[in-house]
């Protein structure tokens, strides 16, 4: 039997593991795109995802902003939904009851102390989790996110204390505003971080003309989609080059060429978000696709074999 | 010069007419050409200036230019919707999700309130095809009902009926829709049961329904941000409210029984008893 033969293959050559967490494909459900709640879960997983990111989880439950929160602009979306989040305990309740667990699940965390991130890992150690993302770069809401990620001290406090309760590994998630993205990522690599998700979105905002008012009712919020994928390539490349640490590569995609655009760079797997806007949650599955057909077609084994392939020009 | 259309942004249009419903229920119509053209039970996001965006259930379609959404003051942003007048700028944008199927046959109607308000232009549709017509209009007492006289004049048809209960007896049968609807379920076979409204009345129908093996696409309500299926936050069970429904099906209202009628998630998330 052929089939099967090819089957095996093909798991082999597109699926992704970092340490203790493993993925039948390189393509996960980026942080605040649909994958909101747990129930979710399953409808994710017929889609094709190779894991979910959740939204970020913080200990205290959190409103966000009130609506308008997203907007459409050329090239992509900007979103100022302001962290909104049930709460560590209420999420984690959600996700313990959970019957099954269909696929990986990497949870998404923030706060403004050291403390606080090792207080959200703790809880979270206790429940069927794969891995952690630190978000250190959403770039709406003060005293989270970018502000803790653009100080290097800041960072490596957070990285550790994270570590210090987690068996499993741990992302964090960069800012393309961080002045120097190389040196931010260096010094969470050698806190202990196990990886790095690059990139969040730019900081970002749209005006009604009719009015003359900021549509957002936060005025600035992020962007997202097509308009920030070669901003991210830039960034995946960069951190590639100088620091030697598994890339999650994540900003703009919505084809499958993008996504080995991001391994090129230095990616050895990557997001994908505003996509589901466009095209539904089957492009994932439409994503994994193109990938194993891409490299069938240049006669290539594995996904690694692609990963910083463009570093060779110089 | 050409227009450049980015769907998801809010289109300012103006406040062309306002009309009362009842005393504390009135539709606003304005003109925007996409969501004249949307079917039955989608809805759009309405976004009033200054003070917040909401989705509304889109009440009136004229197939051109103008639309409809029928408000009642409960909230920030319905309260300052109710205050708009004539020329007053809004922001629209949509349709969004899935609204009702329409089907050639004897049809149960079961609005709630306001929840009349995407039974409307699905009377219009089901006439227009030839399905029989049972419409149960419901509220708290007469000034809850709005549409009374459109219902009238196109239900004039005696092959139509129109039932009216109220909570306190002010106007129709006394008493709450679902036990008429238990009613009307003995008395006659319907081939399908619309309905939308408060969501305790939405399951007991439906509970009905089940019983009675009779299919029902029921509107259903939850928190919403994006409304075109990127935010999550008005995920119920596997779906999401925007894309999915806001119309279920019987299907639908059995996979997502654990919440239906049990609990939504509030701003944060949260599951919150209904």
């Amino acid at each position: 039997m052929k089939l099967p033969e090819k089957n095996s293959r093909n798991a082999l050559q597109i699926s992704f593991q970092l340490k203790n967490f493993k993925m039948n494909n390189p393509i996960m459900l980026a942080s605040g795109v649909v994958g909101v709640h747990p129930d979710i879960l399953p409808r994710v997983a017929e889609a094709g995802a190779g894991a979910m990111v959740t939204k970020s989880i913080s200990m205290d439950p959190r409103e966000g902003y009130h609506n308008p929160t997203v907007v459409e602009v050329e090239g992509g979306f900007v979103n100022a939904v302001g962290l909104s989040n049930p709460g560590v305990d209420a999420f984690s309740k959600e996700l313990a009851a959970l019957e099954e667990k269909p696929l990986p699940i990497v949870v998404s965390l923030f706060g403004s102390t050291p403390t606080e991130f090792g207080d959200l890992v703790s809880r979270l150690e206790s429940i069927s989790v794969d891995c952690y993302e630190l978000n250190l770069s959403c770039p709406h809401v003060e005293k989270v996110g970018l502000e803790v990620g653009q100080d290097p001290e800041a960072v490596a406090a957070v990285v550790k204390a994270a570590k210090k309760f987690s068996s499993r590994p741990v992302l964090i998630k960069v800012s393309p505003h961080i002045a120097d993205i190389v040196e931010i990522v260096s010094v969470a690599k050698d806190s202990g971080a196990d990886g790095v998700t690059a990139i969040n979105t730019l900081r970002a905002m749209v005006i009604d003309i009719e009015s003359g008012r900021p549509i957002l009712s936060n005025n600035v919020g992020g962007l997202s989609g097509p308009a920030i994928k070669a901003i991210a390539i830039r960034c995946v490349y960069d951190i590639s080059q100088k620091v030697d640490i598994p890339i999650i590569g994540c900003g703009g995609i919505t084809h499958w060429s993008d996504a080995i655009e991001f391994f090129l760079a230095g990616a050895s797997a990557v997001q994908v978000g505003s996509a589901v806007a466009y095209k539904g949650l089957n492009i994932l599955r439409e994503i994994v696709n193109g990938i194993e057909k891409y490299l069938d077609n240049h006669e290539i084994k594995k996904i690694g074999e692609l990963v910083g392939r463009s570093h060779s020009y110089q | 010069m050409e227009d450049r259309i980015l769907i998801n942004r809010p289109r300012i249009t103006t406040v062309k007419q306002i009309r009362n419903e009842t005393n504390d229920i009135l539709t606003i119509l304005v003109q925007d050409k996409r969501c004249a053209i949307a079917a039955p039970g989608q809805f759009a996001m309405i976004w009033v200036l200054g003070v917040g965006e909401i989705p509304m259930s889109l009440s009136f379609m004229d197939g051109k230019d103008t639309c409809g959404v029928t408000v009642k003051s409960i909230g920030m942003t319905t309260k300052a919707l109710c205050s708009k007048k004539k020329n007053d700028n809004i922001g629209i944008r949509g349709p969004y999700g899935t609204g009702f199927t329409s089907i050639f046959g004897n049809c149960l109607l079961v609005g709630g309130g306001t929840g009349l308000a995407p039974l409307l232009p699905l009377t219009k549709i089901l006439i227009e095809k030839g399905a029989d017509v049972t419409l149960l209009l419901a509220g708290k007492s007469r000034n809850a009902i709005p549409f009374f006289k459109d219902i009238q004049n196109l239900l004039s048809n005696s092959k139509h009926k129109i039932v009216v209960t109220t909570d306190d007896g002010s106007y129709g049968i006394k008493g709450i829709a679902s036990d008429y609807v238990e009613v009307l379920l003995k008395k006659e076979r319907y081939d399908m049961i619309y309905t939308c409204g408060p969501e305790v009345m939405l399951k007991k129908i439906f509970i009905l329904a089940e019983e009675k093996i009779i299919p029902i696409q029921a509107s259903l309500e939850r928190y919403i941000k994006c409304g075109f299926g990127l935010c999550g936050s008005c995920n119920i069970g596997r779906y999401l409210l925007c894309l999915d429904g806001p119309v279920f099906t019987s299907k639908q209202l059995r996979e997502i029984s654990n919440d239906f009628g049990i609990s939504r998630r509030n701003i944060n998330g949260r599951k919150t008893p209904i």
